[in-house]
């Protein structure tokens, strides 16, 4: 509509209704006033329940490990190499399940981080968008395959392979766990890491291939530095989805506590712990079942520990633009 | 239409470093170049102008075949290196290795998130060089070309961020400098920057020449005027005018040239 017509549809300011305001007391204003808090208070309580539900569950499990403490010193926790609570002589030593978890992470992070970032740029740098259209949704699609397959993939086929390469090769092990795992947290690293990348803005590329870079050297000097910070995130997301696989480790790598930096040997992680104990019938408030919430608070202090650097390195190492 | 003729080739004593032959260019279907034919002359500085749309980016970013990082873009025609003669826009010819010859400065400053020693480094890095003196020498002598070494060279080590605006333009033109060039090119250099910035950056362009064949898009037709020796109107795609920058701008012999420098249409 034409500015003319606008101003001859505009009725002359004689006619036009003055608006007066109201007191306070008026009723439509105190509806909305009501309306504007119970709307108000829905915004805080969804907002607040996550935060509420973490709270909740770091006090259980303070509350409920502290009773532990009591019996078993942190000292003799935080050192013993024997992880046996289950027995007529319970020993309480976490670092067998701790060498377990970091081990597995260990393999899967070695195959991952390469694997998710090498796949990270080709899909960011190389392919066409077309393709990448296609690509990014099937290796999405690796994580939606449920993690107890990935357990029977580990124990029923990759184990056997490796068995031909590596004779020694327990059935249960920890290698190939890792590697499953690995596998099980590349579409996390990946997608995740060309999110990261294609966020870097198309001037810095143009900017590198004028004074005549390849793409190689645009994507690994240009583009991933830039794209650090979001790189990290995905690197620290991997970690914590294989310090937390559960499945996997439970079915493939034995359930047997083991101090071990070999590969080869089965081992336990703190949450194939968790899940072979919680599975038998415990008495409430024995050692042992105060040692499952023990477990799962030194899972989520590694976890977190995990995070905490990941911010760190993040803000270290950014490459804002 | 510019003639291709020995007399154009050394036009007022001045010597042709390149020739543009009846190059067009498309996106798609759409022909956003369409025969242009111009001479780009050694040691001087050619402006293309135009209005919004009319190609002159475009013609740019032919020179160092930015086109190829993008799908569906054609060449048709040469922009020959001259003396040699070749076609850099040839399938043959590899878009790095133009890229290592001519480099470009781009509308807005994109320094890298790095240091400003990085920035001026990056294409010798690119190019594999090693030898840490070597490099240390090239910054130097590219950051006090781009009259920005005084200014800087105290914090080598800070973050190219950490400059203004008119300072990171600079800095983008001694990295384009640092790996020596035989043309460089410039897209609206100062279209982002204020007028004092603008002022500096100008007067940087004009002492280049001395050593580099410029070509500039800009926008603005006094900076045109001011600089430039050579200035070729685009319109629609295809190339009006061309000639010496004071006869085009006092006596356009073409009515269109006329319009728009006298500021009726763009």
């Amino acid at each position: 509509m034409g500015i003319d017509q606008e101003l001859k549809m505009t009725r002359p300011l004689s006619v036009q209704k003055t608006v007066s305001f109201t007191s306070a007391k008026h009723p439509a204003r105190r509806l909305r006033r009501l309306r504007e808090a119970v709307i108000e208070s829905l915004l805080l309580l969804a907002a607040g329940s996550s935060v509420f539900v973490t709270l909740a569950i770091v006090f259980i499990l303070v509350s409920e490990s502290l009773p532990f403490f009591k019996h078993v010193p942190i000292l003799e926790f935080l050192t013993g190499r024997e992880w046996t609570p289950m027995f007529s002589d319970p020993k309480f030593g976490i670092l067998p399940l701790v060498a377990g978890t970091f081990l597995t992470t260990g393999i899967a992070l070695l195959l991952a981080i390469p694997m998710g970032t090498i796949a990270a740029v080709f899909l960011s740098e190389y392919m066409p968008a077309r393709a990448r259209e296609v690509v990014k949704p099937a290796l999405e699609l690796l994580a939606a395959v449920p993690t107890v397959v990935y357990g029977f993939f580990a124990l029923l086929f990759v184990t056997p392979l490796l068995q031909k390469a590596l004779p020694d090769l327990a059935g249960f092990n920890v290698l190939s766990a890792g590697l499953v795992i690995g596998v099980m947290i590349i579409p996390y690293v990946s997608s995740l890491s060309e999110d990261a990348m294609r966020a870097v803005p198309s001037h810095l590329r143009e900017a590198s291939y004028a004074v005549g870079a390849t793409r190689f050297q645009t994507s690994f000097r240009v583009v991933i530095p830039a794209g650090f910070s979001g790189l990290t995130s995905a690197y620290v997301l991997g970690i914590s989805r294989a310090v937390g696989e559960t499945m996997v480790v439970a079915i493939a790598a034995g359930m047997q506590p083991n101090l071990t930096i070999n590969p080869t040997e089965p081992a336990a992680t703190i949450t194939a712990f968790i899940v072979q104990v919680s599975l038998g019938d415990l008495p409430h408030g024995s050692i042992g079942y105060q040692s499952i919430y023990v477990a799962g608070l030194t899972l989520l202090s590694l976890t977190l520990a995990f995070n905490l650097i990941g911010f760190a390195l993040r803000r270290k190492f950014r490459e804002a633009y | 239409m510019v003639n291709t003729t020995q007399e154009a080739a050394t036009a007022g004593g001045d010597e042709m470093r390149a020739e543009i032959r009846r190059l067009s260019f498309s996106y798609g279907d759409k022909t956003v170049v369409k025969s242009v034919s111009m001479p780009i002359y050694k040691d001087r500085i050619t402006a293309l102008i135009g209005p919004s749309g009319c190609g002159k980016t475009t013609l740019l970013r032919c020179f160092n075949r930015m086109h190829d990082l993008y799908n569906d873009t054609e060449y048709e025609g040469e922009i020959a290196l001259l003396p040699e003669n070749r076609n850099i826009l040839s399938s043959d010819i590899d878009p790095i290795e133009v890229r290592m010859r001519i480099s470009m400065v781009f509308q807005k400053p994109n320094p890298f998130p790095k240091s400003i020693f990085e920035n001026v480094a990056y294409g010798l890095r690119v190019r594999g060089v090693k030898r840490r003196s070597f490099i240390e020498e090239t910054v130097e002598r590219a950051l006090a070309q781009a009259g920005l070494w005084n200014e800087v060279k105290d914090r080598l080590g800070a973050s190219a961020l950490a400059l203004s605006g008119g300072q990171q333009q600079r800095l983008c033109i001694a990295r384009a400098l640092a790996t020596d060039p035989e043309i460089v090119l410039l897209d609206e250099p100062t279209s982002a920057l204020d007028p004092i910035s603008t002022a500096h950056i100008e007067e940087l362009v004009v002492t280049l020449k001395q050593n580099v064949t410029i070509v500039i898009v800009t926008h603005n037709l006094h900076q045109a005027a001011r600089i430039s020796d050579y200035t070729g109107f685009m319109y629609l795609g295809e190339l009006i005018e061309f000639g010496r920058t004071p006869g085009l701008f006092t006596k356009p012999k073409d009515a269109r040239t006329e319009s728009y420098i006298t500021g009726r249409f763009g």
